[in-house]
């Protein structure tokens, strides 16, 4: 299944713009997005694709008033097929520039041949640990967060909320391990269990039970996608919902899972950086176009991949369309953009220094589940690998 | 504890009935005609994607268990009739590779059809909430309608296998295909039937999973694993050795979940570092006593051919 999607838009209105200087600008700047469209993570790759096609849309096939030419590739949720697309679109097609994974394994194969390559990442989604300390790297930029910080918020959230007894699991895998430890260090709470599940599992009636005989004052689970309606769902069943209150990070209830669960996710707290509620004019814009054009709310993660856009659009006018790395990493740090969640800036290893936000799933006046926001739990909030970070 | 050891039991059963559902008719298909069929989980996927589409546009939950039915035998039937039918005489590294393609086009094909997102299917109202199985013990009544729904539907088929024509031709076929053939049955027909039914089952556990689960694009990998351990485990071909290694690799899997985190923990002095260990050993579990029985019993504990 190799699908490629070609969204030319640099039209022969362009050629109107020409200006002498500009003459490798006029050369559209082609923009590689790999992302997951296959399996059960499809819903996200397809919100990222889309956000990031509307705001080159929104500035009529530009960013930053460059005109670019966005190559959309399949990943199929395979971290080989990531790294093949990722070669050939750096070899065959010349791009420098790319962005779109949405997940951690995918990125770890991938991303190491775009920095040989010389080639700039920036990423929508998928920012682990290991690329934030250590192995930070002038060309790799995050737009989302850095991996702990979903998991450090939803601690902060369990904490406000005056609980002091927490059953955590997760499945057993790194991104599941560093969301249990995230939860763990802004928490300070007791843990009076910690159960990691399988990637594989659909069925969790044995650790309701085990929640249920723990009897703890709160939840905290990160189960994303599929896992994570089945959790939730098996929760209500096991009579759960109601009695031990839960909290999330965004990945275990975005937008879309929340349409899958229905009136089971009420009363659910989530930790997140972005809401479909936020109330500032880029938001709005945001949002009104998504939801004109595709008809449907829009995720987190295709909040993130707007923003990555609009990073990108704001460097690229100010290096006037070059993609040089050493000229574009100055113009990128600066982060001069107004992001859709308010305040961002890049810290010292180029992850987000953000707002976090307590949010609660509840139904609207009209039945509706929504997810409205309540208030900030975390100001400027960093990572703690960025002191590791040597740029 | 020991209620709770109880209700861990009644879990493990249930998860057992599940695989069981989906192991008895891989088991067939592999037994009867020698055909190894990674697309069993794709009918699965079909019968809950049927079922809940049936559900959500009626409302009703009655109506979604036949919709998910007819679903899953009619693409059964035309998987047999387009596909398997070429791959009999051959090899089975020939129907890994067809029958996987037939994972990646029913995965697709979904996509494209009904979208990407997740589908939501509520529990039926009358089986939502819980009940008081034992004083202090409350149980999902879904889950427990999902235990008593397989219970019958293995009575069934034992019936069918034991009492019927076909059950015995089913049983023949199993033991020995060419004197079958031999003797002129009609074994094109016979395999139709079996392939048929073994969709059916599929789709039955696929109804039935809507609820629980997350009904998506790709369910019926996750759970395929585990149904092939249950049909190694059980034995090829053996409807018997479905159900007990069914019940058994629920039950395995459900009470390590269950009970070996506190076990470890008392072993060990970091916490942290016994909730790994013991995630590890519980999802090994199951293939652990796959290898046990394997070295044990080469052929599984009820083998169909002696």
């Amino acid at each position: 299944m190799k699908r490629r999607t070609f969204l030319t838009v640099a039209g022969a209105g362009a050629a109107t713009l020409a200006a002498p200087s500009l003459l490798r600008a006029q050369s559209a700047v082609r923009i590689g997005l790999i992302t997951t469209l296959s399996g059960p993570g499809g819903y996200i790759g397809a919100d990222i694709r889309d956000a990031f096609n509307l705001a080159v849309e929104m500035e009529g096939g530009k960013l930053g008033g460059v005109p670019v030419q966005v190559v959309v590739e399949d990943d199929g949720f395979r971290p080989g097929q990531g790294k093949t697309v990722a070669e050939r679109m750096l070899r065959n097609d010349g791009i420098k520039l790319l962005t779109g994974i949405v997940f951690s394994n995918i990125l770890g194969a991938t991303l190491p041949d775009i920095l040989d390559a010389d080639a700039i990442y920036v990423s929508p989604n998928a920012s682990p640990s290991n690329f934030a300390g250590k192995e930070c790297h002038k060309n790799f930029y995050s737009i989302a967060w850095q991996n702990d910080t979903l998991h450090e918020s939803a601690g902060q959230v369990a904490k406000e909320l005056g609980h002091k007894r927490a059953f955590i699991l997760a499945p057993n895998y790194q991104a599941g391990q560093d969301a249990l430890a995230g939860f763990k260090r802004m928490f300070g709470g007791t843990i009076v269990g910690e159960q990691y599940t399988r990637l594989d599992q659909t069925d969790y009636a044995a650790e309701m039970a085990a929640i249920r005989a723990a009897n703890p004052d709160v939840v905290f689970q990160f189960h994303p996608g599929g896992l994570g309606i089945a959790f939730l769902r098996q929760y209500a069943q096991a009579g759960l919902i109601g009695r031990v209150p839960m909290v999330v990070a965004a990945p275990s209830l975005d937008h879309t899972t929340l349409k899958a669960v229905g009136d089971v996710a009420d009363g659910l707290w989530v930790s997140s950086h972005w809401n479909v509620d936020f109330d500032n004019a880029a938001n709005k814009k945001f949002m009104a176009g998504f939801t004109q054009k595709h008809n449907r709310t829009p995720t987190y993660y295709a909040s993130q991949s707007y923003d990555t856009a609009l990073a990108i659009a704001a460097a690229l006018q100010q290096t006037k369309g070059d993609i040089k790395p050493e000229n574009f990493r100055t113009a990128m740090v600066k982060a001069d953009f107004a992001s859709v969640r308010g305040a961002f800036k890049f810290g010292p290893n180029q992850h987000p220094i953000q707002d976090w936000y307590a949010l609660k799933a509840g139904k609207s006046a009209s039945g509706e589940m929504q997810i409205v926001t309540q208030r900030k739990v975390l100001t400027a909030h960093g990572d703690i690998y960025a002191p590791q970070c040597k740029l | 504890m020991s209620l709770l050891f109880v209700e861990q039991v009644l879990n493990g059963l249930q998860l057992g009935v599940m695989l069981f559902l989906l192991a008895a008719g891989l088991t067939l298909i592999f037994g009867i005609m020698g055909i190894i069929n990674l697309a069993h989980g794709s009918l699965y996927m079909v019968g809950a994607y049927a079922g809940s589409i049936a559900a959500s546009a009626t409302g009703s939950f009655l109506l979604a268990v036949p919709a998910g039915l007819a679903a899953a035998a009619v693409t059964g039937l035309a998987i047999e009739y387009l596909v398997i039918r070429k791959l009999y005489d051959r090899d089975h590294l020939d129907q890994v590779l067809a029958t996987y393609g037939l994972v990646l086009l029913f995965n697709e094909s979904i996509s494209l059809i009904v979208g990407r997102q997740p589908l939501f299917v509520g529990v039926p109202p009358a089986l939502s909430g819980s009940i008081e199985i034992l004083p202090g013990m409350t149980f999902s009544v879904y889950r427990l309608t999902i235990i008593v729904a397989g219970l019958v539907i293995a009575a069934g088929l034992y019936a069918l296998i034991q009492r019927t024509r076909l059950g015995m031709l089913i049983r023949a076929g199993a033991t020995n295909r060419d004197m079958v053939r031999a003797l002129g049955v009609d074994i094109k027909l016979l395999y139709t039937l079996v392939f048929g039914l073994g969709a059916l089952l599929a789709g039955f556990a696929g109804v039935m999973a809507g609820p629980l689960l997350s009904v998506q694009v790709g369910m019926g990998e996750q759970i395929l694993i585990m149904t092939f351990v249950v049909v190694v485990v059980g034995g090829v071909g053996s409807i018997r050795g479905a159900l007990f290694g069914a019940i058994v690799v629920g039950l395995v899997d459900t009470l390590l979940r269950a009970f070996l985190p506190q076990l470890v923990r008392g072993l060990l002095a970091d916490p942290s570092e016994a909730d790994q260990l013991s995630a590890g050993l519980a999802s090994m579990g199951v293939y652990v006593l796959m290898a046990i029985v394997l070295l044990w019993r080469p052929q599984g504990l009820f083998p169909a051919r002696s």
